[in-house]
């Protein structure tokens, strides 16, 4: 810690929340105490920063979202029978649309969601292995780390919509993906060949973003560490699995829960790749999309809710279940704490947090 | 050095190689097939037989609208990109400097709705937008952008004003200035380069957008360019035009490229500020 000019025994010293309550008083420039900070003021200060942000999000993502829940309870336009014309209101039908969708919507709606479920089980899984194949390689190159680290940024850059395009070309019946196999496989025609274009056009997109959270989370583990497990006698197998992966693990549930959740509403892909209303790759988000654009705005409504519902349960199932800190605070009030020196004692912490 | 420790430094060479090339091949065909002469763009060497600048010439035939499009995604990105930076730098900067009540909360929250399904909020909204005539306007696609574009800001700027040593602010405070004043003397100039990454990122984010831009237009004058390429339709009907796609992608993925190896250091700093704590 760098030292300050301020004397010893101030507030800054005692224990946090100490200053907490002090309304009016001006803010004790004291580093390492936050809480010296948390006047009346500051709190006012932060609503009127917070605010706008607040306000935007709730108007496009918390209004839809009440207004999904709503829409989602009415259904289509329909005849009036006492004048012949299209109504112009929407009839409410409760909870028809959902009843639908495990009766006789059923069998499209399963479809997707089975296809959701399974790019991303799949997907996910192997952007794992292959990313946290490419982040050790990476975390042990000297030279060239800088050319992979240009390189693996660019899967990333290209715009999904555009690496579709460009694996639709790969795929293609004529494409290099044949002339390198030897063999007429037709990728992107109905089929489980399909999937398989699909999930391998995902997994060149992603894993390489894998990796870089990967290498990221590898880098801060101090070298000491993997000293003294030499010194106990670990081999590179051991070291790997009792050092690397338990340090390196909060990085990696970070990493796979944004990527679960990415490729749970995954939409772009498979909608150019092998194209709209197909079987064998139409995801949820793709479901609900095409019955919004074909102005079945209810069912397309409910689709949608349920698909935020499994986003959420899955989201939550990561927090409770495995723990991932997506926030980056710590979670605990005293983790808090310590917050302000995690930048610059980063070893430690991250052991502590695997500990 | 021992035939084990060279046969590991062979192996972390060949890894590393296997590494740039699963990253660049895909992108390396794209770049080829768009430099072939439309005869022989079935053609599978690894270098084209002869270089031809057809398909961008192609490209930029007004028929195509292609410019117009390149234009749309520009103004949609950029107006996007500058309006949750506005939004974003004060709030993150509430978030890493003071305390408030809720906090945690008001983050946690922030973060999560870039996790929602973007599809979710596109429904209700093309529902509105319809109503409203705002079908194949700009703010139809700006608006729900927003969405997933804000927290990712938020998140990015607040994890570098974390990084930011405080006593500056402070010294600045007890010299006289008011938090506001320090903010915009002190802060602001230090913190350009993260919010110019944080810029970088969202920019990328709003350029990439497909969904809602496809679903809030349907004039082709209006579309974007990752779905006016995804619609270009060829000379003729049953022959997608591989080549003029090809050349599309590349135009719009170069810039983001180039930025991307130019600022390579920044952006890996960006992406994994939260992962990697």
């Amino acid at each position: 810690m760098v030292d300050t000019k301020i004397p010893p025994g101030t507030a800054a010293d005692g224990p946090a929340g100490a200053a907490g309550g002090r309304a009016g008083q001006p803010a004790a420039p004291v580093k390492g105490s936050r809480r010296a900070w948390a006047t009346a003021a500051s709190g006012r200060t932060a609503a009127l920063l917070v605010s706008p942000t607040l306000l935007v999000l709730t108007i496009v993502v918390l209004y839809p979202t009440i207004m999904a829940l709503r829409e989602s309870l009415y259904g289509p336009k329909g005849l009036d029978p006492k004048t012949g014309f299209i109504s112009t209101t929407e009839p409410f039908v409760g909870l028809q649309n959902y009843a639908d969708i495990f009766g006789a919507a059923g069998d499209r709606f399963w479809n997707a969601f089975w296809n959701t479920t399974f790019f991303t089980v799949v997907t996910v899984g192997l952007e794992t292995l292959i990313g946290v194949a490419m982040a050790l390689i990476m975390h042990r190159a000297f030279s060239g780390r800088a050319l992979i680290r240009a390189s693996i940024l660019i899967p990333w850059a290209v715009p999904t919509a555009i690496s579709g395009l460009l694996w639709r070309w790969i795929f293609n019946s004529n494409g290099v993906a044949n002339a390198i196999l030897g063999h007429q496989v037709l990728w992107t025609t109905e089929g489980f060949h399909a999937k398989v274009a699909v999930i391998i056009a995902e997994v060149w997109k992603t894993s390489p973003f894998i990796g870089l959270l990967v290498l990221a989370g590898l880098q801060v583990i101090p070298k000491e560490v993997y000293e003294a497990a030499r010194i106990d006698g670990a081999g590179p197998l051991g070291q790997f699995r009792r050092i690397t992966l338990p340090l390196v693990k909060p990085a990696l549930l970070v990493a796979v829960l944004f990527r679960c959740l990415d490729a749970l509403r995954m939409f772009d892909l498979p909608y150019i790749l092998v194209g709209a209303q197909k079987n064998s790759v139409e995801t949820l988000s793709m479901l609900a999309q095409n019955e919004a654009s074909n102005v079945r705005f209810g069912p397309a409504a409910a689709y949608a809710v349920i698909l935020f519902l499994y986003v959420f349960l899955i989201a939550l199932g990561f927090v409770r279940l495995l723990g991932a800190d997506v926030v980056g605070d710590g979670g605990s009030p005293r983790k808090k704490k310590s917050n302000s020196k995690r930048r610059r004692a980063l070893g430690p912490d991250s052991a502590e947090v695997s500990a | 050095m021992t035939t084990t420790a060279k046969w590991r430094t062979w192996l972390l060479y060949a890894g590393v190689a296997a590494v740039v090339a699963y990253c660049l091949a895909p992108f390396y065909w794209m770049l080829v097939s768009s430099l072939r002469r439309t005869s022989d763009i079935f053609d599978t060497s690894l270098i084209p037989s002869s270089v031809s600048f057809a398909n961008y010439r192609a490209l930029f035939d007004p028929a195509q609208g292609f410019t117009r499009a390149l234009l749309n995604s520009l103004i949609v990105a950029g107006i996007t990109t500058a309006l949750a930076l506005l939004l974003a730098t004060f709030t993150a900067y509430a978030m890493a400097r003071l305390e408030f009540r809720f906090k945690r909360l008001v983050l946690t929250l922030i973060i999560a709705t870039s996790m929602f399904p973007v599809v979710s909020i596109v429904v209700p909204l093309l529902k509105l937008f319809t109503d409203i005539g705002w079908i194949n306007t700009y703010q139809a696609m700006i608006v729900p952008s927003m969405s997933f574009v804000l927290p990712l800001a938020v998140w990015n700027l607040t994890t570098f004003f974390r990084q930011m040593p405080e006593e500056l602010e402070q010294a600045a405070m007890i010299d006289g200035c008011t938090r506001g004043q320090a903010f915009r003397k002190i802060i602001i100039p230090i913190a350009a380069p993260g919010i110019f990454t944080t810029a970088i990122i969202t920019f990328i984010a709003a350029w990439n957008e497909f969904l809602i831009a496809l679903t809030m237009t349907n004039k082709p004058s209006m579309q974007t360019a990752p779905v006016a390429i995804s619609k270009f339709t060829g000379a003729t009907t049953y022959e997608t035009p591989f080549g003029s796609q090809m050349a599309a992608g590349v135009l719009v993925t170069v810039p983001l490229v180039v930025m991307v190896l130019v600022f390579q250091r920044r952006i890996v700093a960006g992406l994994t500020a939260g992962a990697a704590k």
